[in-house]
């Protein structure tokens, strides 16, 4: 992996405008840490049994098609005490994502969600608040629904005690056992993204005009898609192409190829084809095409696809130039 | 390990297999010709006591193969050796002509730098209490958790394969003749290499590049047969990659994979030249 593009060295996060920041928040054990270890540093989720209570704020920096840096709040912390600055944070962060521990009694939780939403509300009006009801592999599939149900209710009833309405919640239920994890980020961080519109029209026309059936932008080293097309996104069909990375990056380490122009089709015995096309700033495009012949239509694949990544070059230029507030 | 080889299982599903009851007979027909008859034996001592004694012509006989697997972390090394040394004997009475094997398994549960020296003294050990008996081992230290099994099974199932000289003679021209940088040759459905053309004499020079990866052929197993895996989730299976024109994995025929590694000089301009080339070298693997 190391041959991607690497972040480069980054300034201070609250000098920096432009870098969209999640804070993850939750109760203490609520699996924050594993979140961050198991999506951004490629960790096997059985290994993060063994993390280590988190105790200071963390920050973690990542630069892909948006600087990005997730910064990470211990459990057990009081945000209410004067001397933690938590209006000036509140304010410098983008989206608030709160860990629901949905194996644990949640009550406490919700009140402590209930009062973090009342004051970074009030802060910070544009902020967007997700809930994580995490370690929903452990519920079976009915209850999963029930809880969430549940949980949706009482924070409802309890915003609506402590005078605020018209607050836009979501909620996402996950777990670091599957790819759920991966699609709550994705939703999360593609809110942040403001080109997202444009990105996605172009997809839609890529999409379009070559007769693909799929297209994700992925980010490389977390498999985190930041656009995909305007059809609705099939999880098996998000893992197979998540998978087909890990496929891509392997086998080229394998034998040491360089990087600079890296791409990958597989042909399933069906019909379908799977492709992969190194992008600008980490990112790949993977598109699933659906009964093709393989030799005329990749030809076109690849020719529209170096167009898109044209089209991703200008609109990165223009976003320097002019930044979108 | 018998269920992620030959049943597809990923590493993690085996922690639902119950316990082996007596003997699981399997068959798993390999290369099309061949056919493996696992015989799977429980490891309880009923089980066990019963294989040594009223059974013992029944299952020590005609033995191509003896896999004994000793679990690493197993308190009683004494009693593992022990019965080690028992089916030894039974086998040189009924199948004097089997090849041993024996897997040092679990190895991930060991410390890194000390899996190696671990190895050793237990290799020293066992080829010792079997010297008396005439056999000669070859062990491997393997895990569930990476590709140090396929690396394992796979030169199990070559020792079987009995026109190998051919495939590497037909590897080697091959090779030859499309100026590949390398070339391996798989089974189809468990992803084992058969041969590489690394084997033949006259490609040694051209193909052993100092700095490859020693471990690619077996992380190659794994990481295709992942990707094989993630492919039944679109209700198909694997047909054929090719990335950046220059590394080409294809069906050879209808049980075996061929994968192609071009010198990266060699590729860009002409992926359908190498292609038009496999398809011709079909004839020659049927």
């Amino acid at each position: 992996m190391a041959s991607f593009d690497q972040p480069v060295l980054l300034s201070e996060p609250d000098d920096d405008p432009e870098r969209a920041t999640v804070l993850l928040m939750g109760l203490r054990r609520g699996g924050k840490s594993s979140i961050c270890k198991v999506v951004f540093h490629n960790m096997q989720p059985l290994d993060t049994l063994y993390l280590e209570s988190t105790s200071k704020p963390t920050t973690e920096h990542y630069s892909s098609l948006i600087d990005l840096a997730v910064m990470e709040l211990p459990g057990q912390l009081n945000y209410f005490e004067p001397s933690y600055d938590s209006e000036k944070l509140f304010k410098s962060v983008g989206a608030l994502v709160y860990v629901i521990d949905a194996q644990d009694e949640y009550l406490n939780a919700l009140t402590n969600l209930a009062m973090i939403i009342e004051y970074a509300y009030k802060v910070n009006p544009d902020i967007h608040i997700e809930v994580l009801i995490h370690k929903v592999d452990g519920l079976s599939e009915d209850f999963r629904l029930d809880t969430q149900r549940d949980i949706m209710q009482r924070i409802g009833d309890e915003l609506l005690d402590l005078g605020i309405e018209g607050v836009q919640v979501s909620f996402h239920l996950t777990s670091i056992f599957d790819h759920s994890i991966y699609e709550a980020f994705s939703r999360v961080i593609q809110k942040l993204v403001h080109e997202l519109p444009s990105l996605e029209n172009l997809l839609d026309n890529l999409v379009q005009h070559s007769r693909i059936e799929k297209a994700f932008l992925f980010d490389v080293n977390s498999k985190i898609y930041v656009a995909t097309d305007s059809s609705p996104v099939d999880i098996q069909t998000y893992e197979v192409c998540a998978e087909f990375i890990d496929v891509t990056v392997d086998l080229n380490d394998l034998y040491e190829n360089d990087t600079s122009n890296l791409k990958c089709s597989s042909v399933l015995q069906n019909g379908y084809i799977l492709t992969f096309h190194k992008m600008i700033r980490g990112l790949a495009l993977v598109t699933l095409i659906k009964d093709a012949d393989v030799d005329s239509a990749m030809a076109i694949v690849d020719y529209n696809i170096e167009v898109f990544n044209d089209a991703l070059k200008e609109i990165w230029k223009k976003s320097i130039v002019h930044p979108i507030k | 390990m018998r269920s992620i080889i030959f049943s597809n299982f990923s590493a993690f599903d085996t922690r639902r297999l119950g316990a082996t009851i007596d003997v699981e007979h399997s068959h798993f027909r390999f290369l099309g010709n061949m056919t493996l008859n696992l015989w799977d034996c429980g490891g309880q001592d009923v089980f066990m006591e019963n294989y040594f004694t009223n059974q013992k012509d029944h299952i020590f006989k005609r033995v191509e193969v003896l896999i004994h697997v000793f679990d690493v972390e197993s308190k009683e090394v004494g009693k593992d050796i022990e019965i080690f040394t028992k089916s030894l004997s039974q086998l040189r009475e009924f199948s004097p002509d089997a090849k041993v094997f024996v897997l040092l398994h679990k190895i991930d549960l060991v410390q890194v730098e000390r899996r190696e020296e671990l190895f050793k003294i237990m290799m020293a050990k066992l080829q010792d209490v079997s010297n008396p008996y005439g056999f000669r081992l070859t062990g491997f230290a393997t895990s569930i958790w990476d590709e140090s099994l396929y690396k394992a099974w796979s030169s199990i199932v070559c020792t079987l394969i009995p026109n190998m000289g051919q495939y590497e003679l037909n590897l080697t021209k091959l090779q030859e003749i499309i100026e590949a940088q390398e070339i391996i040759l798989f089974e189809k459905t468990t992803f084992l290499v058969i041969c590489s053309s690394n084997n033949g004499k006259s490609a040694g020079q051209l193909t052993n590049k100092e700095g490859l990866d020693p471990k690619r052929f077996e992380k190659i197993s794994n990481i295709m047969k992942n990707f094989k895996q993630s492919a039944t989730k679109l209700k198909s299976q694997f047909k054929t990659l090719n990335l950046n024109d220059n590394l080409f994995i294809v069906e050879l025929s209808s049980n075996l994979m061929i994968f192609v590694v071009m010198t990266p000089q060699k590729s860009a301009n002409d992926a359908g030249l190498i292609q038009e080339n496999i398809k011709r070298a079909r004839v020659h693997f049927q």
